[in-house]
C-alpha cells in the first residue's frame, strides 16, 4: 500500500427530533434546556438553573422544583419509583437550602397496572415522605391505554422554606472553595443496571436513594458558610461538577483517589464499561465550601448518617475556566468533561 | 480491587516511568494498536509520565471507529424494517453512517438493543420466534469467538430468525498495512493482548523480523502500557526487533486453542474495508459456507446509499499515527462527540474522542 486513502463521511446530525440523550443529563439535556426552553420561558428565577427556583410568594422566600421519573424497573435493589420521586424532589430543594415541606405527585398509570404494584409504590412513598419530613399535599391520576406507558410514570413538584439567609448557587462558587462529595458514587446506577443486565453480585448493590436535607440541615446549622450544592444524579459528579464549573466559569481540580466509591460498584463499573464518575446517584451531593471551613464541614457531614463517608474530592480554581480535571490514581492529569450522550458500553 | 490495583499502583508506575527515562537516549515513536490502550492512556494522563523522547500514537484498533461506513448504513437499514431486531454493542449506536446511526434508526422507531453478549441476542431470538433478531458483530479477534459461539449456537438450535452482520477486522494485517506506507513513523508496536489472549503471537513473529521493528504485547492497565513501553525502548535502544510479551498473565504465544476453533469453524479470512483507511487484504473474516444463511447482508436485500465524505475530518491520518487529534482543523470545534465527523470522534476508545474526553487541556 503506498498511502492511505482518506475516506471519512460526515454524518447528518439528527436534530430534527428528540433522542435518549436529550434526557440524559449530560450536553444535549444542556443544549435542549439552552435553545427550546430558557428562550422560551426565560424569567431570572429559571436563569439562574439551580437544582430549583429560588422565588417570592407573599413576602416570603420559596424553593420550588418539580422533577419526573421513569425508571426502569419500577423495582430495584434498595428502593422503587415512588420512593425515588420522593427523594429526588425533596433534594432538589434541599440542594437550594430549604427545608422541603410540600410535594405534589402527579401518576400516568398503564392500563393493566396490578393494584398490588401501585399500592406497593404508594406505601414507599408514604415512608419516603415521612423520613424526609415532607407531606403530600395534592396529587393527579391519569391513565393511558396499556402499550403507551411503561407500568407507572410519576411526576413530584416541591415547595422548601428558607429558615437561614445564606444565599447557595454556583454564583457563590469561589475559586479556593473545597469541594466536598457527601459519599461513596455510582451505587444507585449500577444498582438499576445491574437488574437490568441480570447481573448478580455476591453482595447486592443497593441504590443510595435518600433523603438530603438531613445533611445540609446539619451543615448549616453548624454555621459552615455553604456556596453551592448540587446533587450527583444523571450524568453523576462529572456532570454536577461542569455544570458548576462551566456556570460560574472557574476551574475544577479533583483527585480520583479521595473519591470514594465501593468496590463492588468499581467492579461492576469495570465489567460493565462505565465510569463511576458519570454514573447516575440518587442520595449524594457535592458541597462547595470555602476552605477554612472544609474539615469542619467534613466533621459534620460524616456524622449524619447518610453522608458517613463524605471526604474532600478536590478544589475550585481559577485555571481553565469552565473545564474539571482530575488527577489520576497514578499521577496523571486528564480532563473531566460532561457526559456527551448516554454512557454506552465499550465493545472490548 | 484485587487484579487491577496493582496494575494502578503509583509507586510501581513511578518505578517504571524512572526506567524508561533511564533507558532512553533519543526520540522514539511508538503505537499501540488497540483503542482500549489508548482509552487507558488518556484516562489515567499516562503521557504526563513519559520522557519527552517517547511519542505514542494511537493506532486502528477501535473496532468502532473501523467498521465501513456501508455497514453502518445495512444495520441502520435493517433497523428501520419492522420485522427486525437490531442488537449491538453500546457503542456502536453513535457511530455515523451517511445519513444516520442507530440511535437516529431507534429514534424513528427501530427496535435497537443494546446487547452486553452476542449470546443475549440469541435468547432473544429464542424468545421472540415472530421476528427476526439480527446481531451487529463488530470487533477484533477478540469478539470473534464469542461471536462464532453466537452463529454456531443458532445454527444447532435451527433458528431461523438469527442472523449476524459481520464487520470482524484482524490485527496483524493493519500492522502491516501501516509498516508498508512509505510515510510510516512508526518504530515499535505496542500490540493489543486481549486478541493476542485469542490468536496467540505468533503471526507477529514474521512482521517483526520483515519490517526490524519491536513488537511488545501489551495489556489494559497503566502499569502493563509503561512496562510495555519500557520494553519496546529497550529494543529500539538495542537495535533488537523482536516479539515480546509483557502479557504473559493472560496471553500464550500459541493463544486460547479452543477459541480459535470455533472461529476457523464458522469464520473464513477475507478482504475487508477499513474505515479511514481503505480496503486491506485478507484483513477480515466473512461466515463460512454452511453459515452464511445467517449473514443478515443476505437476508436482508438492500440498496447501499452512496456514502457523504467530509474533506475536513483527518482520521486516515490520525489512525495511522501521522497526524494527532488535535493537529486537526475541526478538533474541537467542528468535530466534537455529539457531532462527529469522522468515526473516531465517536467511541471513547476513539483516538479523537479520548482526546477530547480527557486530553483537551493539553492540547489549548
Amino acid at each position: 500500500m503506498k498511502e492511505f486513502t482518506l475516506t471519512c463521511p460526515a454524518p447528518l446530525a439528527a436534530e430534527d427530533r428528540i433522542l435518549l440523550a436529550h434526557g440524559g443529563g449530560g450536553k444535549l439535556t444542556n443544549q435542549l434546556i439552552e435553545r427550546v426552553f430558557l428562550p422560551a420561558f426565560s424569567n431570572p428565577a429559571l436563569e439562574a438553573r439551580h437544582d430549583g427556583a429560588v422565588v417570592r410568594a407573599g413576602g416570603e422566600r420559596l424553593a420550588f422544583t418539580t422533577d419526573s421519573y421513569v425508571v426502569r424497573p419500577l423495582f430495584f435493589p434498595g428502593g422503587n419509583i415512588g420512593d425515588l420521586a420522593v427523594n429526588g424532589t425533596v433534594n432538589d430543594l434541599a440542594m437550594c437550602g430549604a427545608r422541603p415541606r410540600y410535594l405534589s405527585t402527579g401518576f400516568i398509570l398503564e392500563e393493566g397496572l396490578p393494584f398490588e404494584t401501585l399500592r406497593a409504590i404508594v406505601e414507599s412513598m408514604r415512608e419516603a415522605a415521612a423520613a424526609a419530613g415532607v407531606e403530600l399535599v395534592t396529587g393527579d391520576t391519569k391513565v393511558v391505554d396499556k402499550g403507551k406507558g411503561d407500568g407507572v410514570f410519576i411526576n413530584t413538584a416541591g415547595i422548601g422554606v428558607f429558615e437561614h439567609d445564606v444565599e447557595i448557587g454556583p454564583h457563590k462558587v469561589t475559586p479556593g472553595d473545597a469541594v466536598i462529595v457527601s459519599g461513596d458514587l455510582g451505587a444507585h446506577g449500577v444498582a438499576i443496571l445491574s437488574v437490568r443486565e441480570g447481573l448478580e453480585f455476591e453482595a447486592p448493590i443497593v441504590s443510595d436513594t435518600a433523603p438530603l436535607w438531613a445533611p445540609v440541615e446539619a451543615l448549616l446549622a453548624a454555621g459552615v458558610e455553604v456556596h453551592c450544592l448540587r446533587d450527583a444524579t444523571r450524568g453523576g459528579l462529572a456532570s454536577a461538577l461542569n455544570e458548576i464549573a462551566s456556570a460560574r466559569g472557574v476551574g475544577v481540580r479533583i483527585r480520583e483517589a479521595d473519591i470514594p466509591v465501593e468496590e463492588a460498584v468499581r467492579g461492576a463499573c469495570e465489567i460493565l464499561g462505565l465510569d463511576p464518575l458519570y454514573v447516575a446517584n440518587e442520595g449524594r451531593f457535592a458541597a462547595f465550601v470555602p476552605a477554612a471551613q472544609a474539615a469542619q464541614a467534613l466533621d459534620v457531614l460524616r456524622a449524619v448518617a447518610v453522608s458517613r463517608r463524605a471526604a474532600i474530592a478536590g478544589e475550585v480554581v481559577e485555571d481553565g475556566p469552565g473545564v474539571v480535571v482530575m488527577e489520576s490514581r497514578i499521577g496523571g492529569n486528564r480532563v473531566v468533561d460532561m457526559l456527551s450522550g448516554e454512557q454506552l458500553p465499550r465493545i472490548c | 480491587m484485587k487484579f487491577l490495583d496493582e496494575y494502578r499502583d503509583r509507586a510501581a508506575v513511578e518505578r517504571l516511568s524512572r526506567a524508561i527515562r533511564r533507558a532512553v537516549t533519543r526520540p522514539w515513536t511508538i503505537m499501540e494498536i488497540c483503542g482500549g490502550q489508548t482509552h487507558t492512556i488518556l484516562k489515567s494522563g499516562l503521557e504526563d509520565l513519559l520522557p519527552r523522547e517517547i511519542t505514542l500514537v494511537h493506532g486502528p484498533g477501535c473496532p468502532v471507529c473501523v467498521t465501513p461506513v456501508e455497514l453502518i448504513d445495512k444495520a441502520v437499514a435493517i433497523a428501520a424494517r419492522p420485522e427486525a431486531m437490531m442488537c449491538s454493542f453500546g457503542d456502536m449506536l453513535r457511530v455515523p453512517g451517511s445519513q444516520s446511526s442507530l440511535f437516529d434508526a431507534k429514534a424513528r422507531g427501530g427496535d435497537v438493543r443494546i446487547v452486553y453478549s452476542p449470546m443475549d441476542a440469541v435468547k432473544l431470538a429464542r424468545m421472540n420466534p415472530e421476528r427476526q433478531v439480527v446481531f451487529f458483530a463488530v470487533g477484533f479477534e477478540t469478539t470473534a469467538p464469542a461471536n462464532a459461539m453466537a452463529v454456531w449456537q443458532a445454527a444447532r438450535e435451527g433458528l431461523a430468525n438469527f442472523s449476524v452482520l459481520v464487520a470482524h477486522v484482524l490485527v496483524p494485517p493493519a500492522i502491516e498495512a501501516i509498516l508498508s506506507a512509505e510515510n510510516c513513523r512508526v518504530q515499535a508496536f505496542l500490540a493489543p493482548g486481549h486478541v493476542c489472549a485469542v490468536v496467540g503471537f505468533k503471526d507477529y513473529e514474521p512482521l517483526a523480523a520483515r519490517y526490524r521493528v519491536p513488537i511488545v504485547v501489551t495489556g489494559f492497565e497503566p502499569v502493563d502500557l509503561l512496562e510495555g513501553v519500557w520494553m519496546a525502548a529497550q529494543q529500539l535502544e538495542a537495535g533488537r526487533a523482536e516479539v515480546e510479551n509483557q502479557y504473559s498473565r493472560a496471553v500464550a504465544r500459541e493463544g486460547n486453542r479452543p477459541a480459535q476453533k470455533i472461529v476457523a469453524e464458522v469464520f473464513e479470512v477475507g478482504p475487508r474495508q477499513w474505515r479511514g483507511i481503505g480496503e486491506i487484504p485478507s484483513s477480515g473474516l466473512r461466515l463460512r459456507g454452511p453459515y452464511r444463511q445467517f449473514d443478515a447482508a443476505e437476508r436482508f436485500e438492500m440498496a447501499a446509499p452512496g456514502a457523504r465524505e467530509s474533506a475536513d475530518c483527518i482520521s486516515g491520518l490520525v489512525l495511522q499515527g501521522l497526524k494527532k487529534p488535535y493537529e486537526c482543523r475541526v478538533f474541537g470545534t467542528g468535530c466534537t462527540p455529539e457531532r462527529p465527523l469522522g468515526a473516531p470522534m465517536v467511541s471513547s476508545e476513539g483516538a479523537c474522542a479520548a482526546y477530547y474526553l480527557y486530553g483537551r487541556h493539553k492540547a489549548r
